[in-house]
């Protein structure tokens, strides 16, 4: 097997005496769909939130692409391809949707310590911004003002300005939380064509969008890994079916 | 897919069409003065001007950074006490005058934005708060620069000359100076780093998630507002031909704030205009009435309540309403 771009070895957080992160090790290869599945308050957020960068560990390490980044910033490893999408989504409402990406955009290419020229009038900047919209489907609404965009439309929003960042790994944070059946499926159908260019980490409670993206799925209950493999292993597991698909009361 | 928009659209900013307006009317204010015989109020209107000065370095900060400093008038002061010093020194030129006041606010700037910009909301605000107060203490301590009383000073010499001893000079002077900086600032807001300044504003989490370091960008925000505030300050020094420390109380900063959210933030023509009508209404309504400041804070209540984006939005909404354009915000 190649070698995996992001390998989290012992990764270990705690609130007091609540261990949210508990000895978590895993690994996420090129070109797959990593999932973490889990019950509220597994500590699937808190994961991802110690992989970005937004909250540091206690012990333990995480490596991208062979180097170790535990302690570099959320801006650090964005530059070096690893993006995030966020649970509650977080857009610059106040901004058009093409000005939302092409923040992005110029977060990678140039100084952002510019204080003359009109930004909007970049056409490098506008371009690429634009090409990520399209990919997404959100090409007609780009000039509309960020916050009056559908939640759908929003989380494809989301998609767009990481991809925007030239992620090599995204993670998602619950791509699919809050939208409805036809939302879900317009956001799945995206997840799966950008698998062959991006590595995906995600997030999910919808059970049968886990089944139909992931290549592998971990989970989690209070902050451990329990249980690690392809849907079919998982949905076989009796671990994971004790602790995930509240058969809890037979056991012990 | 039927456009690739090569830019944005929101050319031929209705704003800046008002500014332009404003900018025309001030003009024209001291000859029409002379004209009635009223060449006292030419002064006055000089005062507007410099405060709105003022106000667009604190909407720099806080209408495009969601940074509310309630320290502001530090700077003010800092001007004003700077032109002071180098008077005093002998140093009477108006360039130099501007020279040292913004070295002097970009260090206090740094040392103090180290600190106050690691916090957000309400704590930026409380300790932008004590910042002013350190800096208003500091003033009434300055014994040779009369203390608590402050001090009186001749005006700074332009070219080697006594230019600015004409009020009408020192008009034109301050309107120049205000045109220049407005310009500026119109640009700067619209550039790349005026739109991260921006982002941080809407969402500072999500700018971080992109790849940004947001601290030196609202550094940067917040020494170019603290220069322009000072520059205010080294005006009204000439202007008043006189310093004091309540040129940076809280009052005043809070002054600054209302001038700002009552024309609307983060457009530049909300402070400009909501600072000029501030001072003018402190005018007339002080003449109407002893009682002006409970009409002036009924007046500010009314469009807080009423029209939340201040007058500018007022005006947007009205004239939108005109020439049917639909609202979109």
């Amino acid at each position: 097997m190649s070698q995996p771009l992001l390998e989290v070895t012992s990764l270990r957080k705690s609130y007091g005496a609540l261990a949210v992160t508990n000895d978590v090790s895993l690994k996420v290869f090129p070109g797959q769909i990593h999932a973490i599945i889990g019950p509220n308050g597994a500590g699937k957020t808190t994961l991802i939130s110690q992989l970005s960068g937004q909250l540091a560990p206690d012990s333990g390490e995480v490596r991208y692409d062979g180097e170790v980044i535990t302690h570099l910033d959320m801006a650090g490893r964005v530059r070096r391809g690893l993006a995030r999408s966020f649970q509650l989504t977080r857009i610059l409402p106040g901004l058009s949707v093409l000005e939302n990406v092409a923040i992005a955009v110029q977060a990678r290419t140039g100084s952002s310590f510019r204080f003359w020229q009109v930004a909007a009038q970049e056409r490098a900047l506008n371009d690429e911004a634009m090409a990520c919209l399209t990919e997404v489907g959100l090409g007609p609404q780009a000039m509309r003002l960020a916050r009056t965009l559908s939640h759908g439309e929003k989380r494809q929003l989301e998609i767009a300005i990481a991809l925007a960042t030239k992620p090599r790994l995204l993670l998602l944070d619950e791509p699919l939380a809050g939208t409805g059946p036809e939302e879900a499926e317009i956001l799945i159908a995206l997840m799966l064509r950008l698998k062959s260019r991006v590595t995906m980490m995600l997030i999910e409670h919808d059970m049968s969008a886990v089944f139909q993206l992931a290549d592998f799925i971990s989970v989690l209950v209070y902050g451990e890994i329990v249980a690690g493999g392809t849907a079919e292993d998982i949905r076989n597991h009796p671990k994971v079916r004790e602790a995930y698909l509240g058969e809890e009361e037979e056991g012990t | 897919m039927t456009q690739t928009p090569s830019q944005m659209p929101a050319k031929g900013d209705p704003r800046i069409r008002i500014a332009l307006c404003i900018f025309a009317c001030l003009a024209i204010v001291p000859p029409l003065l002379s004209l009635v015989g009223l060449d006292y109020y030419t002064s006055v209107v000089t005062r507007m001007m410099i405060y709105a000065i003022a106000a667009l370095s604190l909407d720099l900060i806080l209408g495009y950074g969601a940074l509310v400093s309630f320290g502001h008038a530090a700077f003010f002061g800092i001007g004003a006490y700077a032109a002071l010093f180098l008077q005093t020194r002998g140093i009477t030129d108006f360039f130099l005058h501007l020279a040292g006041a913004s070295l002097a606010a970009t260090a206090f700037a740094l040392v103090t934005g180290a600190i106050a910009l690691r916090t957000r909301g309400v704590y930026f605000i409380m300790i932008s708060l004590a910042f002013g107060q350190m800096a208003f203490f500091f003033f009434i301590s300055l014994s040779a620069f009369g203390g608590d009383d402050g001090m009186s000073l001749s005006r700074a010499t332009l070219f080697g000359q006594e230019l600015l001893r004409s009020e009408v000079t020192l008009f034109y002077l301050v309107l120049v100076i205000l045109v220049v900086i407005f310009g500026f600032l119109c640009r700067l807001t619209r550039s790349r780093f005026g739109r991260v300044l921006i982002g941080t504003r809407e969402d500072s989490l999500r700018m971080e998630a992109i790849g940004y370091r947001i601290m030196p960008y609202q550094m940067a925000a917040y020494v170019i507002s603290a220069v322009i505030c000072a520059i205010a300050g080294v005006l009204i020094a000439n202007q008043l031909q006189y310093v004091s420390p309540t040129l940076s109380s809280w009052q005043r900063s809070g002054e600054f704030i209302i001038m700002v959210v009552l024309g609307g933030v983060g457009n530049l023509v909300g402070a400009l205009a909501g600072a000029l009508l501030t001072i003018g209404l402190e005018e007339a309504l002080a003449r109407f009435s002893e009682h002006w400041k409970l009409w002036f804070g009924m007046l500010l209540l009314a469009v807080v309540l009423f029209s939340p984006g201040g007058l500018t939005r007022l005006v947007e909404r009205v004239s939108g309403r005109i020439t049917g354009k639909g609202d979109d915000r």
